[in-house]
């Protein structure tokens, strides 16, 4: 086959711009012409390569720019600062020091960037190349080893040693169940020959979590590699990746990673000079949350309403119009061609006795270092949170972590020691889910919370099921009469019976999950819940129907500032004297508590 | 290969590919189910049927669970027992229970449940659904606040009917079953089968009640009112009495007619005497002139409204022949009027019929030979049953009468278009008589009955090869005729009926319930009460029926002359989708 000549450039110094969706969204799109345009006008543009790479996980700092040799961190960088670092960094060599993250400086040097607190623990297994190599460029994936493995595999290996592999390494699916990955290809290799599929869920539903999509964004190919891998390991020629159309950059580079690999052979008919052929295609995914359960995503791709069917037949025996079909999560095809590449043992080193390797974790809520992170199993939940996440803001407390979104459950203060892992998770009544991790603070009413992710099912339920369909409607109701101050002790016990029915009688991992914020809260902060319900208090402060802004008439000058600014006039009283609020009309706005320059109006 | 498991520690042993349900029952363990009908709906979506599998972490549903190899399963847990509460006060705390005045009331697979599981308290109720009820179609009504989205009727419509006009719409909390943008089923090609109201395991889908006009035309005194009962009818009616499925009521069912205030009580099977004289004749006159063949029946008006839809290419392939009960309305209006010198404005023919889409058929505009409708008004089976409860009759009890002259004559062969394969039988035993000119002794063709969905024979006549198929089930129907449409197959003959195992298992028929669905094959108990009341019969074949021979003397002249073309053949409408 004819190809064209590869030639990489070389450069005296790389400026990687973060290409994610994150950075992205924070204008870094903007700085790529903005560089041409000032490395053109100081005449440096040959000596300098700019490369727009996947996503370095810190988030909240976008967008970030990290420029080779020297690795300085520059965040949070505006259009108009690419002209400073063009002219005093790439061409006067005088790091720009104020633009630097914070924390990537120390005293007058540059950390290298696995001293930073925030990569100090982390391991990059799935995000290898991520922020490291332009996603869209092939060659780039190639020079670090990419598409090793599948040549290996394909030159070296029969289908079952590539299954044994996976085997010894224990991998298990990332996806949020942690079903050893090695069974479910075995399954699929041992049915008869004939037509199988390989599927990929890139179907990232959980509010909050993007680890699918840096993966895809950042490294593409180490997906399409993998699945060509799985491919070959049970006898299939076709696959297909099942992903969000909300994710349009995860598509594109999709799109052009599969176009590239197509043209070097390393897609379509023959691979390696190989028998072996393998074909890839994408399926845009409207959004549902259900469709990221396998059953329901296997129907969409068949073009019909996704929906859970029962299991069995398991898709590995009956999957995609009715063949023996693989569906793996993206993190987890992540994994496999490192595990090809460095062996099962290598792999076993990391993590703990029954969880190997790492995870990936995206960490959000009331936490400093909002984005994305992979460490080792194993490692805890204080770790991640003070550690890498750089704490909480504002000096706060920290109250609970929500791991698994709306299917995982809440980890309090005494748990945040927990070793992150599959069973330890599901041990203290939480789940790791696909990866979301949400950090509450003091200010976080627990019943609250539930209901919100709570509210998350009963609008993702897909309506099949009795108890999905009208049980978590009814616990949503029986939360809204809690936090409406109008629960009961006897709710409470509904609420338990009913989450306990719907988790064990639902009919997929929708419903069956859909209790656990509910369940766990009650586990663990069945006091706040009490509180609700029979003092008719929300303890941190949240539900509004249950707040009173009180005015400390020892504080209030009188001044008056509050009544002008209550928006319903429920407030009155006479200048320089202290004033009231009427409760009847008070809608807890909050706008008295924030405008009172004395702080006499507090919230009860 | 057989597999061996243990159900609440009794030692069974079934075959491979059996489900936990099905081994629970062949022990005499009741399992509770809602949305599961066999052969039809396999989902497991209500989730009443759950119980513990040993080695598996959530409750798993019996109706769609396969067995294996060492299984212990336990259905009478107090998790299971506590869990298929809950799922069924679920369903209840969205339903709309106004069970007294209900057309299921007593007759209902959610109500039965509820008094089996104890339900006496709703202890999860909330917002409720409310939606406008369908009452447009003439044939089928759609309540959806008592809709429980057990999904039966989808599956019957898309599955095995293959029409598709109703599917889950919205998600959620919110879903509703419905047509394509909640339209109205009068506006979809919807085809009036009512496949979906016998699937229904509650009140959401029932046959449009036309059972007050039949008594406002009882109780005036210048109406004729005259009532003719097709012959699936009586072998169906009893078990709206309790009476076991197949058991035929003839007799009774004409008593009860006959006390209800009938002026006339008839037979459709002698009208489907005189389909079988027209369709026969003009099946010899297609074969010999090679022309629109295969023939294909038109007596099924759920069939005919699909064809107008799915296969307009076929319309010329139709019979032209009327259907019996639209035949016998205009004989009614013509030649009986004439005789008995009534004017035909003032008679009133009423169907009893086990079919809804007859309801639709009757309003056709082109079915008015006389310049009034052949049919004032049909009931089905079901209806015909609530009316001898209102009249006070006690079904049960009544001795037997025979149907009014001289329309109660009829030969078997009408007798057995109640089955699949029927009507074909009745045509080939007068066509083969015809041909051969020979009264021919041999007349039961076997080959043509029997429940499958797809029946094909080649029948030799005086030496004449006869290709036939015939066809009961709309998805069947499509099938075949999507061979006939690519070639792949050639016949002279089809007979098709829109309801799987043809009219006995009609729309209109009596419900049976998903338990006994599981015990009893009603197709063949009510399939096998035809055929015995073909035998019993003194007539077997159509022409031989004496009514007959005298009209076609008197009146008609001969089968396909002007006069019948007139009164008892129609023509047919290419109708769009949407």
């Amino acid at each position: 086959m004819e190809r064209e000549v590869i030639t990489m450039k070389l450069a005296r110094s790389h400026v990687l711009v973060c290409g994610g969706t994150g950075c992205t969204s924070s204008g870094s799109e903007k700085l790529l012409p903005e560089f041409d345009i000032q490395l053109e006008k100081a005449g440096i543009k040959n000596e300098v390569s700019v490369v727009k790479t996947g996503c370095f996980g810190l988030c909240a700092l976008g967008p970030i720019v990290i420029v080779y040799p020297e690795g300085a961190f520059y965040s949070m960088v505006k259009i108009e600062d690419v002209k400073t670092i063009v002219t005093e960094h790439l061409l006067k060599g005088r790091i720009v020091k104020e633009l630097l993250y914070d924390d990537s400086i120390d005293g007058a040097a540059i950390k290298p960037l696995k001293d930073v607190d925030f990569y100090k623990k982390q391991l990059r297994i799935a995000l290898k190349n991520c922020g490291v190599i332009d996603p869209e460029e092939i060659d780039e994936y190639i020079a670090f080893d990419g598409y090793k493995a599948l040549g290996r595999v394909l030159t070296e290996m029969e289908p079952k040693q590539v299954i044994d592999i996976i085997k010894q390494s224990k991998l298990r699916g990332r996806g949020g169940a942690g079903f050893p990955t090695a069974i479910k290809w075995e399954f699929a290799a041992n049915q008869p020959e004939g037509k199988k599929y390989v599927c990929c869920n890139a179907d990232e539903g959980d509010p909050g979590a993007f680890m699918d999509r840096s993966v895809l964004e950042g490294d593409p190919h180490s997906v399409i590699e993998a699945m060509a891998i799985a491919a070959y390991a049970i006898g299939s020629d076709e696959g297909y990746i099942y992903i969000r159309a909300e994710y349009p950059i995860a598509v594109r580079r999709l799109n052009i990673a599969i176009e590239q690999a197509k043209k070097y052979g390393l897609l379509g008919k023959n691979i390696f000079g190989t028998d072996f052929s393998f074909d890839l295609s994408l399926r845009l995914g409207a959004g549902a949350f259900v469709c990221g359960e396998e059953t329901a995503l296997i129907t969409s791709i068949e073009g019909k309403r996704g929906e859970p069917r029962p299991r069995p037949p398991f898709p590995a025996v009956e999957g995609l119009w009715g063949k023996p079909t693989i569906l793996n999560n993206v993190e987890t095809y992540a994994n496999i061609p490192q595990i090809i590449l460095n062996g099962a043992e290598w792999f076993l080193g990391i993590g703990t006795e029954k969880s190997k390797g790492t995870k990936v974790f995206a960490l959000g809520g009331k936490i400093n270092n909002t984005g994305l992170v992979e460490v080792p199993m194993g490692t805890t939940l204080r770790e991640i949170v003070e550690e890498i996440g750089g704490g909480i803001p504002n000096g706060k407390k920290f109250k609970a972590a929500q791991t698994g979104g709306p299917s995982g459950g809440c980890i309090p203060t005494e748990l945040i020691d927990t070793p992150i892992d599959y069973d330890s998770l599901i041990e203290i009544g939480a789940m790791m889910g696909s990866g979301g991790l949400i950090v509450m603070d003091e200010d976080s009413c627990m019943v609250d919370i539930a209901k919100f992710f709570l509210k998350f099912t009963v609008d993702e339920s897909c309506g099949k099921c009795v108890p999905c369909r009208i049980g978590t409607k009814r616990m949503l109701e029986i939360l809204e009469k809690i936090t409406s101050g109008k629960g009961t002790v006897e709710d409470i016990e509904n609420l338990k019976k009913l989450a306990g029915s719907v988790k064990s009688s639902s009919l997929c991992g929708l419903g069956q999950t859909a209790p656990n914020p509910v369940l766990s809260t009650l586990k663990y902060f069945e006091d706040e819940y009490m509180a609700h319900v029979i003092e008719k208090r929300c303890p941190a402060g949240v539900c509004k129907d249950l707040l009173r802004y009180i005015i400390d008439k020892e504080k209030c000058k009188g001044c008056g500032i509050c009544a002008k600014h209550c928006p319903v006039t429920a407030i009155s009283g006479e200048l320089k004297k202290p004033y009231e609020i009427d409760q009847q009309m008070c809608i807890k706005c909050g706008v008295c508590e924030i405008k009172c320059p004395f702080k006499a109006i507090s919230r009860k | 290969m057989a597999v061996n498991l243990k159900i609440n520690n009794i030692d069974i042993t079934v075959p491979e590919g059996t489900t936990v349900l099905e081994a629970a029952r062949s022990i005499n363990i009741d399992i509770p189910t809602l949305c599961y009908l066999k052969d039809v709906n396999e989902i497991g979506s209500c989730r009443m049927c759950v119980v513990e599998i040993k080695g598996q972490r959530a409750l798993q549903a019996a109706c769609v669970y396969p067995v294996s190899e060492g299984m212990e399963v336990l259905t009478n847990t107090k998790t299971v027992r506590d869990t298929r509460k809950i799922n069924l006060e679920l369903i209840l705390s969205n339903h709309e229970r106004k069970c007294l005045t209900c057309i299921r009331n007593q007759d209902c697979e959610l109500q039965k449940l509820s008094t089996d599981l104890g339900v006496l308290d709703i202890r999860f109720d909330g917002e409720n659904s409310h939606y406008e009820v369908d009452m447009l179609s003439s044939s089928i009504v759609r309540n959806p606040n008592k809709c429980i989205l057990c999904r039966r009727c989808i599956s019957v419509c898309k599955n095995i009917q293959t029409v598709s006009v109703i599917d889950a719409n919205e998600r959620g909390f919110n879903t509703i079953i419905g047509s394509a943008f909640n339209m109205p089923l009068v506006d979809t090609p919807c085809t009036n089968c009512g496949q979906c109201i016998v699937v229904c395991p509650v009140g959401a889908l029932h046959e449009k009640d036309d059972t007050d006009k039949i008594w406002e035309l009882l109780a005036d005194n210048k109406k004729h009112v005259l009532v003719q009962t097709a012959p699936a009818v009586r072998v169906a009616l009893g078990e709206e009495f309790g009476m076991p499925i197949g058991t035929r009521v003839t007799g009774k069912m004409v008593t009860a007619l006959k006390l209800m205030g009938f002026d006339g009580v008839f037979d459709t099977d002698t009208a489907a005497d005189f389909t079988i004289m027209e369709e026969g004749t003009e099946f010899l006159n297609r074969l010999k002139s090679g022309k629109n063949l295969p023939l294909i029946t038109s007596c099924s008006p759920g069939w005919v409204k699909f064809c107008e839809h799915n296969f307009p290419d076929f319309l010329d392939n139709l019979s032209t022949a009327k259907s019996p009960h639209q035949m016998f309305g205009a004989i009614m209006k013509s030649y009986y009027a004439e005789k008995k010198g009534i004017d035909p404005a003032d008679i009133a023919v009423i169907s009893v019929m086990p079919c809804t889409a007859k309801k639709f058929e009757s309003k056709r505009e082109e079915l008015a030979a006389t310049g009034h409708p052949d049919v004032d008004a049909v009931i089905t089976t079901r209806e015909l049953g609530r009316m001898i409860k209102q009249a006070g009759i006690d079904f049960t009890k009544v001795e037997d009468s025979e149907f009014d002259a001289p329309f109660g004559e009829a030969s078997g062969a009408g007798v057995i278009f109640g089955a699949t394969g029927g009507v074909m039988e009745a045509a080939l035993r007068t066509v083969a008589d015809i041909l051969t000119g020979e009264d021919l002794q041999h007349i039961d063709y076997t080959a043509v009955r029997g429940l499958d969905g797809i029946k094909e024979a080649t029948v030799e006549i005086a030496g004449t090869k006869v290709h036939v198929a015939v066809a009961s089930g709309l998805g069947n129907a499509r099938k075949l005729l999507e061979k006939v449409r690519s070639g792949e197959q050639q016949y002279h003959f089809i007979e098709i009926m829109g309801c799987p195992g043809g009219c006995i298992t009609g729309g209109g028929q009596p419900i049976v319930d998903a338990k006994t669905m599981m015990d009893i094959d009603v197709k063949a108990a009510r399939a096998a009460a035809i055929y015995a009341e073909d035998k019993s019969m003194t007539y077997r074949k159509s022409h031989e029926n004496p009514i007959v021979k005298k009209l076609y003397k008197e009146y008609f002249g001969k089968p396909c002359g002007h006069l019948s073309h007139n009164l008892l053949h129609t023509h047919y409408v290419k109708r769009e989708n949407y």
